[in-house]
Order: structure tokens, then C-alpha cells, then sequence
């Protein structure tokens, strides 16, 4: 190599390039800067509940994370249920929607799923007490009736029909918008030439969807999931007003003793808590924080593992 | 394997607009047809009437006949479907399932047809329909890796293993070469040559050399003007068309007076 300067090449700079630039640098590190904010604000409130004294707590707890382990599976519960429910029924509108309804109706029925999403949590709190509840507890005597051997329809059953299913059918139904809103938009965006692809080779509609559409939007189905779930994890007020909580681990579903959730826990409880109370209820915050960092972090994991059949290059 | 096509008096339409008027032609099987004319004259529109996937855009619809063996296409009680598997097809642009792997990519018509298949008769299956489209040296080592991450000539040849792993009688071709480079090109007219000897072949084709050097029977479609119905203005022995075509228009066309 000869000695040659290396003289960098500079690109002028235009000033609308470098204020539209720094705009973006500022939005990026805003939420970058609140997300620490607030993580270092529940880390550092969270710290005496850790080393709290016994007596802290009520009943026989003693120690934080016996009081915090049956909120977080509580809250892991009554979410992946209302997943387990809200998912297929969003893809089903979702594919509706995008492959099978006539334009008109398909546009309809889009703005009243975005209407769904509008609906206020309390109200679906309201309609989980005074419509939902009755309405399934006669379902529920039946249900344990007939298959009480299995856990969790074990009884007895709950008068009320308050139980923590009921919760988790007002969950899916608040988040079955987000996650059909998103699917939809994903289907409706596989290529033509994928879906023409499989019908040239011979595939009715149902066999075009599977090989065309729902692997091509497969990513997008769990990022959507991911959302909804991400709502039900931290959704208060609708579990707060519908459930009856006792602080424990039950796995049945329909019976008047529930697992409650953090942050239906965490409303309940801090109009009263003082002292070292509210550092308890804000470290329940915090768990609630990291469990749902977990579930968003999974999610990416299995997205990234399959990158290279996704369609994107 | 291989069958006749004939068609007869069709009328293709999209809701109201008429896009090709009143073509009769009769396909020999065994033979490689290629359509040109200028864009829009509706070569590919009518392409996609020969295994019913025209009908797929909404408001699409054809009125006569498409007999294969004599059995008409549009007639009361067929199955799209089953037309579908029968007469394969090949696209403008390479589109293999991007989620699938090579291999899944061959056998994806076949599973439809036939979902239990052993390893081994798959594996067979994979092999012949590759080496079919003379691809199997360039992926027997990478068949479990995507389909997207071949070259685009690779892809379309992909895209031709993927048709014939399912045995159609036909194969339509809708300008199968129009995304490629000359090399890719070359080796797909070299396929289509050597698979002339199992299947009736049609191809749409914007390139009247490649037209000259595949096909055995050149049909010429043109409009008269825009919103104007397509039609079969010429049909005989390619070298006739090319050389001595009977219409004017053929004529301008093929000496490349316009279009």
C-alpha cells in the first residue's frame, strides 16, 4: 500500500436532513429515558418490601415473595386463559375479514371491531359483574358437575360466577380488538403472488390460507398476541370489580376462592397502604414489569428463530 | 400425461368489461404454444382462463368453452380445484412459498393431494420433480433451507419443480422469464424444451426471439385500442408466423413495426 491520506468524504449537510434527524434522536432516547425512569423508580421503591419485617404483611405471610407469588399467577393465569380464548377468535374475524366477507360487510365489521377497543375497561368491568357473571355461573354448576375431576372445574362451585374464568372471558373480550385489528392488517398484506401461488397448485380457499397466509403472517400473529397479552397482564379494573380475590395459588377455576392479579391488587389495596405497604405494592409493580419484559422477550426469541422463513428477504 | 386443448368462441370478462373476445385455437398436446402481442392485448388474461384462475379476481368471468380431452373446463358441477390440479401454472415473477423450505416448496401442491407420504417416497418425489426443472445439482445440499434465498432464476425453476411435482397434464407459463437475466432465461428455455416431451406447454412470452426459439405454434393477440376486447388476430406453425404470417398486423408486429 502506498501512503496515500485518507481523505474522508463528507456529505453536505442539509439543515432539514439534521433537524429531522435530531428530532428522531430525541423521540428515540425520550422513550428510552422514561422507560429507565421508570424502572429505576420501581427498583429503588421496591427495595425495603424485599427486607420488610413480617409482621408487614397480613395472615400468615412472611415474606415478600410469599405474597407476590400468588398475584403473579394469578395475573400469568387469567391472561394466557383470555389468550387461549381471544387468539382464535381473532383470527377467525381477522380471516374473515381480509379473505371471506364481502368488501361492504368486511369494512362494517372493521369499524366496530375498532369500536370494541374504544370501550372504556370499567365499563367491561360492569358487564362482567352485572351481565357476564350470572349469565355463565349456571354454565359453571353444569361444567363442575359434570367434569369436576379435573382440576380446574373442580368445586365448588361459585355462587356469583365471579371467578377468576369470568375475568379471564372479560380480559379476551377487551383484547380481542388490538388482536384482530393487527391480524387483519397482517393477512391483508400477503402477497397476491403467494396466494395465486397456492391456488394454481390446486388448494381450495382453507388450504390457500394455510399455505399462503397464516405462515406469512405468523410473526405478526404473535406480535399481536403478544400486545393483547401485554393489555391483559396489567389490566385493573375489569379484574379489580369482577373478581373476589383470596391471597393463594388456586388452579380452579370456578370455584369463590381466586388467585387475584398485581394490578387489580395493587388498586385495591393502596388507597389503605402506608408505610411500608405501599414499597410492597410497588415491588409487586415491579413483577409485574419484569413478567411482562419475560413474555415480550420469549416472543422476540421464537420471531427471531424462524427469520429465516419469514418471507422477509 | 400430456393432453389437447381446444377452445372454442370464449369471451373473457372482468364485471363488464369484455378483455378478450370470441378466441377459438386448439392446443396440441406434446407441443410448446407461445402467445405474444402488445401489453394489454390479453395474453395473460386468457392464460389464466385455461386453468380457471382467472375467475379468482373478483367480478371475473368467461363465457364458451375450454375442452382438455374433450371435457369442458366451464361445464356444470367442475371443481376449479381440480381443473387447477390438472393444469399447472407458472408465474411472471418467481414466487415460491417464502415460509417453506426448498423441499417443502416441491411437495406443497403434492401434500395437498396426498398428505400421508413416506420419507422416502417424498425424498423421490423431491429428486425427480428438481431434476425435472434441472435444479437438483444447485440445491441437493440445501433442501431444508428457504426457498426465498435462491437467485431469482433458481426460484422460477423452483417455481417449475413446484408444478410439475404434482403430474398436471398442462403447464401455462405467464411470461416465466420476464424477472430474469439471460442466463437464468437460457436455462429455462432449455426446460422447456426437454419438458415438451411430457406436457402441453403454453407460454406468454413479451420476447419474440424467445418465442421463435421455444414454441412450435405462435399465436398472435392485439387490440385494436384501448377499452377496446383483445383478440386472436393469428394462429399457425411458429416459423410461419414469423416468417410469412397471413394478417398485416402480425406482420408489423413480429418485424417489430410496432409494440
Amino acid at each position: 500500500m502506498t501512503t496515500v491520506a485518507a481523505t474522508t468524504i463528507k456529505a453536505r449537510q442539509r439543515p432539514g436532513d439534521r433537524i429531522f434527524s435530531s428530532a428522531t434522536v430525541i423521540a428515540g432516547s425520550l422513550i428510552l429515558a422514561v422507560l429507565a425512569a421508570v424502572a429505576i423508580f420501581l427498583l429503588v421503591e421496591s427495595l425495603p418490601a424485599f427486607v420488610a419485617d413480617p409482621s408487614a404483611f397480613d395472615g400468615d405471610i412472611t415474606n415478600f415473595w410469599s405474597y407476590v407469588g400468588p398475584l403473579v399467577f394469578g395475573t400469568v393465569y387469567s391472561a394466557i386463559l383470555a389468550l387461549i380464548m381471544a387468539v382464535p377468535v381473532a383470527i377467525g374475524i381477522a380471516l374473515f375479514i381480509s379473505h371471506f366477507a364481502p368488501r361492504k360487510l368486511a369494512q362494517g365489521l372493521g369499524y366496530l371491531i375498532d369500536l370494541l377497543a374504544a370501550v372504556p375497561s370499567v365499563v367491561f368491568g360492569l358487564w362482567g359483574i352485572t351481565v357476564l357473571a350470572p349469565l355463565l355461573q349456571p354454565f359453571y354448576t353444569t361444567l363442575v358437575d359434570w367434569f369436576g375431576w379435573f382440576l380446574p372445574f373442580a368445586g365448588p362451585v361459585s355462587g356469583t360466577g365471579r371467578t377468576i374464568l369470568t375475568v379471564s372471558v372479560v380480559l379476551a373480550v377487551m383484547i380481542l380488538p388490538i388482536i384482530t385489528a393487527i391480524c387483519r392488517e397482517i393477512f391483508l398484506q400477503t402477497p397476491l403472488l403467494h396466494e395465486e401461488a397456492a391456488l394454481a397448485l390446486g388448494a381450495t380457499r382453507w388450504e390457500m390460507i394455510r399455505m399462503a397466509v397464516l405462515p406469512f403472517g405468523l410473526p405478526g400473529i404473535i406480535s399481536a398476541s403478544m400486545l393483547g397479552l401485554g393489555r391483559a397482564l396489567g389490566e385493573t379494573m375489569a379484574v379489580a370489580m369482577v373478581l373476589s380475590p383470596s391471597p393463594n395459588v388456586f388452579f380452579q377455576l370456578l370455584t369463590s376462592q381466586n388467585s387475584n392479579t398485581i394490578a387489580a391488587n395493587i388498586a385495591l389495596n393502596f388507597p389503605e397502604a402506608h408505610g411500608v405497604g405501599v414499597n410492597i405494592l410497588l415491588a409487586t409493580g415491579l413483577m409485574l414489569f419484569v413478567v411482562t419484559l419475560l413474555v415480550n422477550m420469549l416472543a422476540r426469541i421464537v420471531i427471531n428463530s424462524r427469520k429465516a422463513f419469514s418471507g422477509a428477504n | 400425461m400430456s393432453k389437447r386443448i381446444e377452445v372454442n368462441d370464449l369471451n373473457v370478462y372482468y364485471t363488464n368489461f369484455l378483455a378478450v373476445e370470441g378466441v377459438s385455437i386448439v392446443i396440441e398436446p406434446r407441443t410448446v404454444t407461445a402467445f405474444i402481442g402488445p401489453s394489454g392485448c390479453g395474453k395473460s388474461t386468457f392464460i389464466r382462463t385455461l386453468n380457471r384462475m382467472h375467475e379468482v379476481i373478483p367480478g371475473a368471468r368467461v363465457e364458451g368453452e375450454v375442452l382438455i380431452d374433450g371435457n369442458n373446463l366451464y361445464g356444470p358441477g367442475v371443481d376449479p380445484v381440480l381443473v387447477r390440479r390438472q393444469v399447472g401454472m407458472v408465474f411472471q415473477r418467481p414466487n415460491p412459498f417464502p415460509t417453506m423450505s426448498i423441499q417443502d416448496n416441491v411437495l406443497a401442491g403434492v401434500k395437498l393431494n396426498n398428505r400421508r407420504m413416506s420419507k422416502t417416497d417424498a425424498d423421490d418425489l423431491t429428486e425427480k420433480a428438481l431434476r425435472g426443472a434441472n435444479l437438483w445439482n444447485e440445491v441437493k445440499d440445501r433442501l431444508a433451507r428457504p426457498g426465498s434465498g435462491l437467485s431469482g432464476g433458481q426460484q422460477q425453476r423452483l417455481c417449475i419443480a413446484r408444478a410439475i411435482a404434482v403430474e398436471p397434464d398442462v403447464i401455462l407459463m405467464d411470461e416465466p422469464c420476464s424477472a430474469l437475466d439471460p442466463i437464468s432465461t437460457l436455462a429455462i428455455e432449455d426446460l422447456i424444451e426437454e419438458m415438451k416431451s411430457e406436457y402441453t406447454i403454453v407460454i406468454v412470452t413479451h420476447n419474440m426471439q424467445q418465442a421463435s426459439r421455444v414454441s412450435d405454434r405462435t399465436a398472435f393477440f392485439n387490440i385494436a385500442g384501448t377499452g377496446k376486447p383483445g383478440k386472436l388476430i393469428e394462429y399457425d406453425d411458429t416459423t410461419t408466423i414469423f416468417s410469412n404470417p397471413s394478417v398485416q398486423a402480425t406482420e408489423d408486429y413480429v418485424s417489430g413495426r410496432f409494440g
